[in-house]
């Protein structure tokens, strides 16, 4: 019994690991195969030769971070088999045929169009290549899509029945299971949080070469896109993660009650607890700096309305608290300076100094990994809070493992925790190299291959766009290969 | 017709274009150092770079579509092969990020050429020995895998992971014998001389060791009357193989790499004809773990709309990047 437990829990922290890791990738690359298609739809409608530069600068970016986003997905699809089969057997009749259907409509859109996208700017027309690039951001969507009703149906499972052999399986209709209760709420709070992370990553390299000159047309135009999407999106993204938790609160309100640290019921309105120390042994809050009513008020919108505690809820399907009422916060935390540096970035606007506020482009840099961060908060917040069940209710994560032994996960957990961390921790060394250089006029895109004569011409600024810039030599650099 | 029969023919074309899509690409890895540092190995992986990613996806296809249309298979062959599961995926991690990261990093260059090797080795080697492993039949108790840990490590399931290593290696070096020019196609052509060679040979001994496996397997074959529906493929086979020797020895485009998939096709109709009709021998037939009729259609609509639309948009991308590699990458 004990062996058993060893090894669900392992292969536990092994599915932690890997899709922590994995979403990293996907959360980055949604938002910046949208952006891409912005710069390159920009391009052909301008015909400005800085949004062809900078999207040959992101493309190069994109192509590593989709290859570590693709090979780390792949894992996700079979770890479900691997790692879990009990859960694989009862729920694939359900969500196999919405997974399977992510593969045919999104999965095969990225990857067929990502090779015309990386390398086939010469070879198809202006407009086709154009189509590429939007078959493939239209795929990191659909992608989303599907996974994420797959996601919240095993958060807020409907539309099913309960079969002869112990699977679920699917009801009358599959708009039930596709549309389930939490689905457009998930969909639409986790795709604007990609495109924040994008953003903020994006602001962070504008801002990081205006520090170093003000001056860069590149620099600016990429640093003011990304604070306009911090200043309109963060305020929508707030208030659609308002509506996600009213809506947790009307299915999974153990997860609500463990955000908000409520041990105890509140019967004449509920306190908000800004910060403490949750014990869950003494069912309390210790050293809680409170709000009094705020809670209610925020979640019923009337300060005396009564909240139900974990107290109501019995012991065993109870989730862990002190990990969600944490990582819940640091994900509002990092909303709200979000918004911040979105508000500082509008009054510069407003004033005409967004170029020249290097207070405002230190904390754009700072801010950098910050969606990533706040993603994955976001992320243990919700699939932590609904445990101990793995499908809602129905499945508890301790039944539907594999029938694995303690060494055979301890293994793979190792050799997964080794590889990712060199392989995707040098990628990721790779992505802040590139970044690290200017953005310049005549930006090489993705090809390669030193075998063709080396055509300075192209890649020659003109005199007066970027003074001062820093113009890497062609023979220092790795592309060689001009476009 | 019966629709989980439709699921298993779907289910097998995933998998086949799979084995021949990404086959090629593993196999160009598998070979990579025997072609020289520099020119000759990127325009060996140019010759790939495009498309590999798309190939790969029918891999997604294979295991997600086994979830979707038989979840209680998925359920236990991966449990079952685990480690050759996990050992495959990590393998097609190096795979992967290769392509990107030895351009990044010239300095380190061999060092992911390695790698690149290393994982489609790893990753080939392992896909080959999950098939022997499921083909020499998995214990199944209470819809779940009562086996050891090791019970995937046999003589026999070397034997396929090797013959899979070689027809990757086979498919490789004719896909370079029709995109290569030059110096750099007669060395794809002694490759492909020498990996034909051992595909043939291992392909009958795994043949051979299917119809000493068990006895039921043996029927398929030797029994009448199936004897005289299924010994076609053998002969087949044979012809086919003969003029792929002939074709790689001879042809300068792509000739060889037709017949190699002819040969890849042959074989899996081989060992159609031997599993059937279980999906996990010697237990559970495709019906066994099929999913209910309701998920079956739901699904079977999504891949009458959108598999014209793949294979349109997939062979447009081949198109756009057909012929020759060029000297200078792309152009």
């Amino acid at each position: 019994m004990l062996e058993n437990l060893d090894a669900l829990l392992l292969a536990r922290i092994q599915f932690a690991f890997t899709v922590s890791f994995h979403f990293f990738f996907p959360a980055f690359s949604i938002g910046l195969a949208s952006y891409l298609a912005v710069l390159e739809g920009l391009w052909l409608k301008t015909g400005k030769s800085v949004y062809l530069d900078l999207f040959k600068y992101w493309l190069k970016i994109f192509a590593i971070a989709f290859a570590m986003g693709v090979v780390s997905g792949i894992v996700m699809s079979y770890q479900f088999g691997t790692n879990w089969s009990v859960f694989s057997d009862v729920a694939g009749p359900v969500i196999g045929p919405l997974m399977a259907y992510e593969v045919l409509t999104a999965f095969f859109l990225e990857a067929g169009f990502l090779g015309v996208m990386l390398f086939g700017m010469n070879k198809v027309g202006r407009k086709l290549h154009f189509a590429a690039t939007l078959m493939v951001a239209l795929g990191t969507f659909v992608s989303a899509f599907w996974i994420l009703s797959v996601n919240s149906w095993m958060q807020t499972p409907t539309g099913y029945i309960l079969g002869d052999n112990g699977q679920y399986l699917p009801g009358e209709s599959w708009a039930a299971i596709i549309f389930n209760p939490s689905f457009p709420y998930r969909l639409v709070h986790t795709v604007m949080a990609a495109y924040l992370t994008t953003a903020f990553v994006v602001g962070a390299v504008g801002a990081w070469h205006l520090l170093k000159d003000k001056a860069n047309p590149h620099a600016r135009t990429m640093f003011s896109m990304a604070m306009w999407m911090a200043a309109i999106v963060t305020p929508a993204q707030i208030v659609a993660g308002d509506m996600h938790g009213l809506n947790t609160l009307e299915h999974q309100p153990a997860k609500v009650m463990a955000m908000e640290g409520h041990y105890q019921s509140h019967p004449d309105g509920a306190p908000l607890i800004l910060f403490g120390i949750p014990d869950s042994e003494a069912k309390t809050v210790r050293y809680g700096i409170e709000i009094p009513k705020a809670s209610s008020f925020i979640l019923k919108h009337d300060w005396n309305a009564p909240l139900a505690g974990l107290d109501t809820v019995p012991d065993d399907m109870e989730p862990p608290v002190p990990i969600v009422f944490w990582s819940f916060r640091i994900m509002v935390g990092i909303g709200f300076t979000m918004l911040g540096i979105g508000l500082w970035s509008l009054w510069g606007r407003v004033r005409g100094t967004l170029y020249d506020l290097p207070w405002l482009h230190r904390a754009a840099v700072l801010m950098g990994p910050s969606g990533f961060a706040a993603v994955l908060a976001g992320w243990i917040t919700t699939e932590v809070g609904r445990q101990p069940f793995v499908i809602y209710g129905l499945l508890r994560t301790a039944d539907a493992a594999s029938p694995l032994d303690a060494p055979a996960v301890a293994a793979s957990l190792l050799a997964f925790i080794l590889v990712y961390f060199t392989v995707f921790g040098i990628g990721v060394w790779y992505i802040l190299k590139l970044m690290g250089k200017a953005p310049h006029p005549g930006e090489y895109g993705v090809k390669r291959g030193d075998v063709g004569p080396i055509r300075t011409a192209g890649i020659t600024p003109g005199p007066t766009q970027n003074p001062g810039g820093e113009e890497p030599l062609p023979s220092a650099s790795p592309e060689k290969e001009p476009v | 017709m019966d629709l989980t029969v439709i699921w298993a023919f779907i289910i097998a074309f995933a998998v086949f274009a799979y084995v021949v899509m990404d086959g090629f690409d593993l196999g160009i890895g598998i070979l990579f150092p025997t072609f020289a540092a520099g020119r000759e190995r990127d325009r060996a992986m140019n010759s790939i770079a495009p498309v590999w990613d798309g190939n790969e996806t029918w891999l997604v296809l294979g295991g997600g579509g086994l979830f979707a249309a038989f979840p209680l298979a998925y359920a236990v062959i991966l449990p079952a092969t685990y480690p050759l599961i996990i050992a495959m995926l990590l393998g097609l991690v190096f795979r992967g990020v290769a392509f990107e990261y030895r351009w990044r990093d010239p300095g380190h260059q061999r060092f992911w050429d390695m790698a690149f090797t290393g994982g489609s080795l790893v990753a080939a080697l392992a896909q080959g020995m999950t098939l022997g492993a499921l083909l020499q039949g998995i214990e199944v108790v209470d819809r779940s895998y009562a086996g050891s840990w090791w019970d995937w490590l046999t003589p026999y399931t070397l034997l396929t992971g090797l013959g899979t290593v070689a027809g990757y290696a086979l498919l490789g070096s004719t896909w370079l014998i029709w995109k290569l020019d030059g110096a750099e196609q007669d060395h794809a052509r002694k490759l492909a001389i020498w990996a034909g060679g051992a595909t043939i040979v291992l392909m009958g001994a795994v043949s051979l060791y299917n119809i000493a496996l068990n006895e039921e397997y043996a029927a398929h074959w030797l029994a009448a009357p199936q004897i005289y529906w299924v010994a076609p493929v053998p002969i087949v086979t044979a012809v086919v193989s003969l003029s792929l020797l002939h074709g790689i020895l001879n042809a300068r485009n792509s000739k060889p790499f037709w017949l190699s998939i002819a040969l890849f096709f042959l074989g899996m109709s081989g060992l159609g004809v031997t599993i059937w009709p279980y999906v996990v021998p010697p237990g559970l037939t495709i019906w066994d773990a099929a999913a209910p009729e309701r998920s079956q259609i739901f699904m079977l609509v999504g891949v009458a709309i959108t598999m014209p639309l793949i294979i349109a948009y997939t062979a447009w991308a081949y198109w756009v990047f057909r012929g020759k590699v060029a000297d200078e990458g792309y152009h």
